[in-house]
C-alpha cells in the first residue's frame, strides 16, 4: 500500500493521511493508491500539511508499517525513549521498528 | 565572561524580530516552505525526524549559571525536558514547534543567547579548549581571540554565503582538547622565542565524507594580525572554493586540490593586501575584550589538597578532575554519559543543578566540551567534595572521563533525517558491555565516537575507535574504524573490514579491547598500541 505523511507546520508533528485528514497517529493511515501526487500537493498548497510525501507500506495488524526504517522511526518515535514519540509504549514496540 | 554591548543586543534582537515576522509570514502561507527553509535555517531551526529541531550557538562553549538556566527553561516549557549538547559545544532542542520559536530566541536574546550562524554556509561558531582560562598548559587564555573572532564572524557580510560552511577553532595549548586540526581553520596561540604571542594556523581540516586534517599554512602570525590573516584565508577559498559540487564545497577539498603550498602562497598575497585595510583592531580595542575574561577572583589560601579518604570520590578525582593554572583550583568535568544514559543529554532538572553548582563553586562559569560533557573550571581542591556529593545526588558523577563509556554520539537515525542508522541505542549498549568501572580503567584511555552517517557529526574519523552508520539495502549496519585521533597526535581512522550489525559491532569492539589487552606493554593506551603494532591483530581478532 501507499501512505502519505508530512510534518504539521506549526508543530512540526509527524502525520499520516487518514483519509480526511492529518492524523498523528499512523494506525489512522489509509491506502492512497496512485492519488498521493496529487492529494499531498493539495494539502500542502492548503497549509494543512509541511514536506508531505508519499511512501510503501505494508499492512499489519497494527496498521500500517511503513517499507523504511526512517518513517517506522517517525511513526514510532525515538527508540532510546519510550515517553517522547507518539506511538504508545509496548513491550514490541522496538521489534516494530528493526 | 564577555557582556554583550548595546550593538551586540541591538543586533541579536532586531534579528528575533525579523524571524518573527517571518514565521508569521510562513504560517500564514506568505511564504512556501521552500523560500522559508533558509530563513529558518539562518536561524538555527532544522525541520528533523520528528520536530522542528533548535540549535543555540555557546560561544567557544562558555556560558553562566544565568543562561545555562535559561536552557533548562526552555528544555522545560518548549520542549520535552531535555536538551542535547553536541560536538560544536552547542546544545540542540529536539522538540521544538515553529510557532514558538520567536518566544523562544527573544528569551534567549534576554540572556546574551542566539541561534543566528548554527547553519548555513557561514563562519559557525568558534570552537576552543573547555578548559581555557584554567589550564596548566596553555600559553595564555585563547578566549578573548576566540571572542574577537565571534564578533568578526558575527553578519561578515563577504562571508554570509561562502562554498560551504566553516568551522574555527582556537586553542592555546599543546594539548589539544578541541580537536582543532579537524576544523576549516586551526588556530594553536603560542610564543615564540622572543616570548611574543602569535598564532599557528592550520586550514583545511575537517570530517565529513572526506576526512582531512589540517596542513600548517603559517607558523607565526603576529597576534595583532591575526584577523587580517584568517579574512585573507577566507577570501581565498570564498573566490576559489568550488560551488558547483556540495561534496567538494569544503575548503579542505580546495587545499587538496591546489596544494598547501600554492593556497598559503595565494593567502601571503591576498594578506598583503588586506593588512593595509586596518581590519586589525587596535591594541586598546582588544585590551578591553580580553578584559571580560580576567581571571576570577581567586583565593590565594585555598589550600592545595585533596581529601581523598571517601575512594569513590578519589576514583571521580583521578578520572575527572585536572590540573589548574592556579594553586587550590582544580578543573572539575561534569560527564553526561552516564552508563545506558544518552550522551550528551542532560534533563532541564539537571542543567538547572549545574547552573546551580557553577555559581557557588565555580565563580559562575561553565564550559561545553567537544566530547559532550560539561566542565566547571575554577573549583577549589577543599570544594570538590562537595560538588561531587551533589553531582551524585543527580546521576551526574559518573567517574568515566576519556574511558570507553565517555562515547561521543551524534542523534543518528532516532532524530537526525539525514542519518542511515541509528547512535544512541549502539552508545548504550556498548556502554553496558563494558559497564564494569574496573574494566573500564585497566582499559584506560580509550575515545570511542559513533556518528549515524558519512557526515561524521559524530566525530567517528577521529575516535581511537570510531564507528559509522551505512544503510545496508535498507538495514542498520556498522563500520568499525581504529587507530583515529582529535587530539594533538591527529589521525584518521582506517575501516577494519566489511560491517556488523548491532550486537556484531559491540562484539567487534569486544574483541577490539582484548586484542589491545593481550598485545599492550606497560603504559601503552590502546591508541599506543594500534599505532605499534597495526591494524593486522584487530582484524584477525574480528574477522579471524
Ligand atoms: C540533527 C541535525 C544535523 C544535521 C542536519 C547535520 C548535518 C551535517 C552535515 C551535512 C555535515 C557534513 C558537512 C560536510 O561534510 O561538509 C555535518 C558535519 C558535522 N556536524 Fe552535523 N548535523 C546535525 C547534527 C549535528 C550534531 C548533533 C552535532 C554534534 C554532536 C553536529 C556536529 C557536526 C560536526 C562536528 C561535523 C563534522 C565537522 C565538519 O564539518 O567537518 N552536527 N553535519
Ligand atoms: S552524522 Fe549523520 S546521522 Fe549523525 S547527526 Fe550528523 S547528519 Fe545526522
Amino acid at each position: 500500500m501507499k501512505i502519505a505523511t508530512g510534518s504539521d507546520l506549526a508543530t512540526g508533528d509527524v502525520v499520516w493521511w487518514d483519509g480526511e485528514g492529518w492524523s498523528r497517529h499512523i494506525e489512522a493511515a489509509v491506502d492512497v493508491g496512485d492519488a498521493g501526487t496529487g492529494l499531498i500537493a493539495r494539502e500542502e498548497a492548503a497549509l494543512r500539511v509541511n514536506v508531505p510525501y508519499v511512501i510503501d507500506a505494508e499492512p499489519s495488524p497494527d496498521g500500517p508499517r511503513p517499507a523504511h526504517i526512517k518513517d517506522r522511526i517517525r511513526a514510532r518515535g525515538p527508540t532510546v525513549g519510550d515517553d517522547l514519540g507518539i506511538k504508545p509504549a509496548s513491550a514490541g514496540a522496538g521489534s516494530w521498528v528493526i | 565572561m564577555y557582556k554583550y554591548d548595546s550593538y551586540d543586543q541591538t543586533i541579536v534582537d532586531t534579528r528575533v524580530e525579523e524571524f518573527r515576522e517571518q514565521v508569521e509570514r510562513r504560517l500564514s502561507g506568505e511564504l512556501s516552505e521552500d523560500q522559508f527553509k533558509p530563513l529558518r535555517l539562518m536561524n538555527g531551526l532544522y525541520l528533523q525526524l520528528h520536530a522542528y529541531m533548535l540549535r543555540v550557538a555557546i560561544p567557544y562553549g562558555t556560558l553562566d549559571a544565568r543562561q545555562m538556566r535559561m536552557l533548562a527553561h526552555v528544555a522545560r516549557t518548549y520542549d520535552k525536558g531535555y536538551g542535547h549538547f553536541t560536538t560544536r559545544q552547542n546544545i540542540q532542542f529536539n522538540w521544538i514547534e515553529l510557532k514558538d520559536t520567536p518566544d523562544i530566541l527573544a528569551e534567549l536574546a534576554t540572556v546574551e543567547m542566539h541561534a543566528i550562524q548554527t547553519s548555513g554556509n557561514c563562519i559557525r561558531n568558534i570552537s576552543s579548549d573547555q578548559f581555557a582560562g584554567a589550564a596548566a598548559d596553555e600559553v595564555t587564555d585563547p578566549r578573548p581571540w576566540a571572542e574577537l573572532l565571534r564578533q568578526w564572524s558575527t553578519f561578515h557580510p563577504e562571508f554570509s554565503y561562502l562554498p560551504r560552511k566553516f568551522k574555527i577553532c582556537v586553542i592555546a595549548a599543546d594539548e589539544d582538547r578541541a580537536a582543532m586540526r579537524l576544523h576549516d581553520i586551526g588556530i594553536q596561540l603560542t610564543r615564540n622565542e622572543a616570548g611574543d604571542v602569535g598564532a599557528a594556523v592550520y586550514v583545511g581540516g575537517g570530517m565529513g565524507r572526506t576526512p582531512m586534517i589540517a596542513p600548517l599554512i603559517k607558523d607565526f602570525v603576529p597576534i595583532d594580525d591575526l584577523l587580517s590573516y584568517v579574512e585573507a584565508c577566507l577570501r581565498v577559498y570564498n573566490r576559489y572554493g568550488r560551488r558547483d559540487n556540495i561534496y567538494k564545497a569544503r575548503i579542505k577539498i580546495l587545499i587538496h586540490e591546489i596544494g598547501a603550498d600554492s593556497y598559503r602562497q595565494q593567502v601571503e598575497d591576498e594578506w598583503a593586501h588586506v593588512k593595509t585595510l586596518g581590519l586589525d583592531p587596535p591594541r586598546a580595542e582588544f585590551e578591553r575584550i580580553a578584559g571580560f575574561f580576567a581571571p576570577p577572583a581567586y583565593d590565594s589560601a585555598a589550600p592545595d589538597t585533596i581529601d581523598r579518604s571517601d575512594p569513590d570520590f578519589a576514583l571521580w578525582v583521578d578520572q575527572n578532575v585536572k590540573p589548574h593554572k592556579q594553586p587550590g583550583y582544580a578543573i572539575a568535568t561534569i560527564s553526561l554519559k552516564p552508563v545506558g544514559g544518552i550522551p550528551g543529554d542532560a534533563t532541564a532538572a539537571q542543567i538547572d543543578l549545574m547552573a546551580d553548582l557553577a555559581e557557588r563553586y565555580s565563580f559562575d562559569e561553565l564550559r561545553v566540551t567537544h566530547a559532550q560533557n560539561i566542565v566547571l573550571p575554577y573549583v577549589r581542591k577543599a570544594d570538590l567534595h562537595a560538588l561531587w556529593q551533589a553531582l551524585d545526588g543527580a546521576g551526574l558523577a559518573t567517574a568515566n572521563l576519556d574511558l570507553i563509556s565517555d562515547i561521543i554520539a551524534c542523534p543518528g537515525l532516532d532524530y537526525c533525517s539525514l542519518a542511515n542508522a541509528r547512535s544512541i541505542p549502539l552508545a548504550q549498549k556498548i556502554a553496558n558491555r563494558f559497564a564494569s568501572m574496573e574494566r573500564q580503567r585497566d582499559l584506560g584511555e580509550l575515545k570511542l565516537k559513533i556518528s549515524g552517517c558519512i557526515n561524521a557529526c559524530g566525530h567517528h574519523h577521529a575516535g581511537h575507535i570510531g564507528i559509522l552508520g551505512v544503510d545496508k539495502r535498507g538495514a542498520e549496519n556498522y563500520q568499525l574504524l581504529l587507530g583515529g585521533s582529535g587530539a594533538e597526535d591527529a589521525s584518521l581512522g582506517n575501516i577494519t573490514g566489511p560491517g556488523f550489525d548491532e550486537d556484531g559491532i559491540v562484539d567487534a569492539i569486544e574483541r577490539t579491547v582484548e586484542t589491545y589487552r593481550a598485545v599492550r606493554t606497560d603504559g601503552e593506551r590502546f591508541l599506543d598500541t594500534y599505532r605499534r603494532v597495526g591494524i593486522a591483530p584487530f582484524k584477525e581478532a574480528i574477522y579471524g
